[in-house]
């Protein structure tokens, strides 16, 4: 399955003008521990899909409180500098949904 | 009535952004369960540089005073303070005195007269460089030093308020605050940490109701959001009849926007959600406890500046050749280069930057795209910014017509290889605009840079 599909909200969005943060919620704890368990959506594997190195990945982790997983990423451009090309960062989840989940 | 003592209950109305505006129903609503305080957020960083660098208001005119009828007739109704924050989209003293207007227009026209504090938190330049010298500025999420060329070359700085000043002004009893730039959580929490709320409750609050009716579902449109602050827990809830709040709306908005949902920096420490609880209480409300403040041993406020980096003109147009859309990245390497050598001496390459966005390839995720096939149509934006309308026109214009007409192996349609849709194709689109004030300022005391005043308005 891909994180597409067993994801209930995968987003990203401006944290502040020069970071991008990222948000996998899944449905329920059941959902949001299996996806944990199968160590599929890691540091490496989102890396892997933005074609960055894994310690460009900032504060990867694991909330329960909230059945979610979070990361962030420096933007390549800052928001609405010249070159930018998504002043509010909404639009830079996709490659997430292609993500392989075991 | 305003509670005295936190051992009443404080109900807070939230607007998440002046101007976005609301249903009518959930204020009607609001004012029938009873509300303490309207809090606004009419600004952020999120629309860009343009707002701070400008100093033009955020959102439309007629809207700001749409939603502003509606928050005094609100007012007049419970007599809950109104406090609106990040005045104008970026806080600076113009938007600051384009709301007074807006708020003067609308006092007028209802036959009001309100006492308004104003709080002003842009920075003037030799304060700032005053503060780089002491050493007192660090480096944040730029990860790049502030240098005094930087505050030179900002066109307005601006310190995001804590609390503190808000408070301060609310000693005097006004109807209304406006302030410059704010932290988020200032405009909820100012006035229950002054009734002697705990400060981790109020700005966990704060945190939630900032985006306004987001942390309620179902998510559409702008709405109002309602927080009933006591001393050990707080509620969260939608006015709006037929949205709830659910743990998981809540605990997810808790996330948004954020780099880490558990530690959330501010001026003055760290709102630490590492014991908040969030519980269901009936079908549509949430309770949380557990939400703790870690004051740090500095006071920081984070200063945002913008600068102008020139002027842009912009040309649209689309491609349909499926030859040329295979050999877009050649082409556009060799027409920079040819562009380069028609510009020597007229214009230094450094007078200008040049983005051809791809759309239908990588217009949307540039270099963080992963797929790298093209799709059989291509927009292409040609984005010019140069350091005067004219370079920008030049560059906009000459990279649109050698792009038009670029020759490439295998070209059969010799006519034109772009279709524009609008003569003329290029476009002019003003000041460009970019950050290059991100930091964090130390202070050994959070008001004394932001002091009120008081207004009689309208006047």
């Amino acid at each position: 399955m891909k994180l597409g599909e067993i994801a209930k909200v995968v987003r990203s969005k401006n944290a502040g003008p020069f970071i991008l943060t990222f948000d996998v919620i899944l449905a329920d704890a059941e959902a949001f521990e299996r996806l944990r368990a199968s160590a599929t959506l890691t540091r490496e594997t989102v890396a892997r899909a933005y074609r960055v190195s894994p310690n460009e990945i900032l504060e990867f982790d694991y909330y329960p409180f909230a059945n979610a997983v979070k990361f962030s990423l420096r933007r390549p451009v800052p928001s609405g500098a010249p070159r930018d090309t998504d002043v509010y960062g909404a639009q830079q989840h996709v490659p997430l949904l292609e993500i392989e989940i075991g | 009535m305003t509670p005295s003592a936190p051992d009443s209950e404080l109900r807070i109305l939230s607007h998440g952004m002046l101007g976005y505006g609301f249903p009518v129903a959930s204020l009607e609503r609001a004012i029938e369960i009873g509300i303490d305080l309207i809090a606004v957020d009419a600004g952020s960083t999120d629309a860009g540089p343009f707002y701070l660098g400008s100093g033009a208001l955020f959102g439309a005119r007629e809207m700001v005073v749409r939603d502003l009828h509606m928050l005094v007739e609100a007012q007049e109704n419970t007599g809950a303070p109104i406090i609106i924050g990040s005045a104008g989209g970026a806080g600076t003293n113009r938007q600051v005195d384009v709301l007074l207007e807006a708020l003067s227009e609308v006092l007028i026209e209802r036959g009001l007269s309100k006492k308004v504090a104003v709080i002003r938190s842009e920075l003037d330049k030799s304060m700032v460089h005053g503060s780089l010298d002491e050493g007192r500025v660090r480096t944040f999420e730029t990860e790049e030093a502030l240098t005094h060329g930087d505050i030179d070359a900002s066109r307005h700085i601006v310190a995001q308020i804590g609390p503190e000043p808000i408070m301060a002004a609310l000693r005097k009893k006004p109807d209304i605050v406006i302030s410059g730039r704010a932290w988020d959580v200032a405009n909820v929490a100012a006035l229950p940490v002054s009734l002697g709320y705990p400060k981790g409750l109020a700005y966990h609050l704060g945190k939630i109701l900032e985006c306004g009716g987001q942390a309620a579902l179902p998510v559409e449109g702008s709405d109002l959001l309602v927080g009933r602050l006591a001393s050990d827990s707080f509620i969260v809830e939608s006015p709006h009849a037929r949205k709830v709040c659910t743990v998981e709306s809540v605990s997810a908005h808790t996330l948004y926007e954020k780099i880490n949902p558990m530690r959330l920096p501010g001026p003055g420490g760290i709102v630490d959600l590492t014991r908040a609880h969030f519980e269901q209480i009936d079908d549509a409300r949430v309770r949380v406890t557990g939400s703790g403040f870690e004051p740090s041993p500095d006071y920081t406020l984070k200063l945002e500046g913008a600068r102008q980096v020139g002027f842009r003109h912009v040309a649209i147009g689309g491609i349909r050749d499926p030859r040329m859309i295979s050999q877009i990245e050649q082409i556009e390497a060799e027409m920079r280069s040819r562009l380069a050598q028609n510009l020597e001496g007229r214009v230094e390459p450094d007078a200008y930057t040049l983005t051809i966005h791809r759309y239908g390839l990588d217009g949307v995720m540039g270099p963080l795209e992963p797929t790298r096939k093209p799709a059989h149509e291509l927009g292409l934006l040609v984005d010019a910014v140069g350091d005067t309308p004219e370079i920008a026109e030049t560059v906009c214009a000459m990279a649109r017509s050698l792009l038009l007409h670029w020759g490439f192996p295998g070209r059969i349609a010799t006519a034109g290889n772009m279709a524009f849709p609008f003569s003329p194709a290029d476009l002019p689109a003003g000041r460009v605009y970019e950050f290059n004030i991100y930091h964090l300022m130390e202070v050994d005391d959070p008001i004394a840079l932001f002091p009120f005043e008081i207004l009689e308005m309208p006047r």
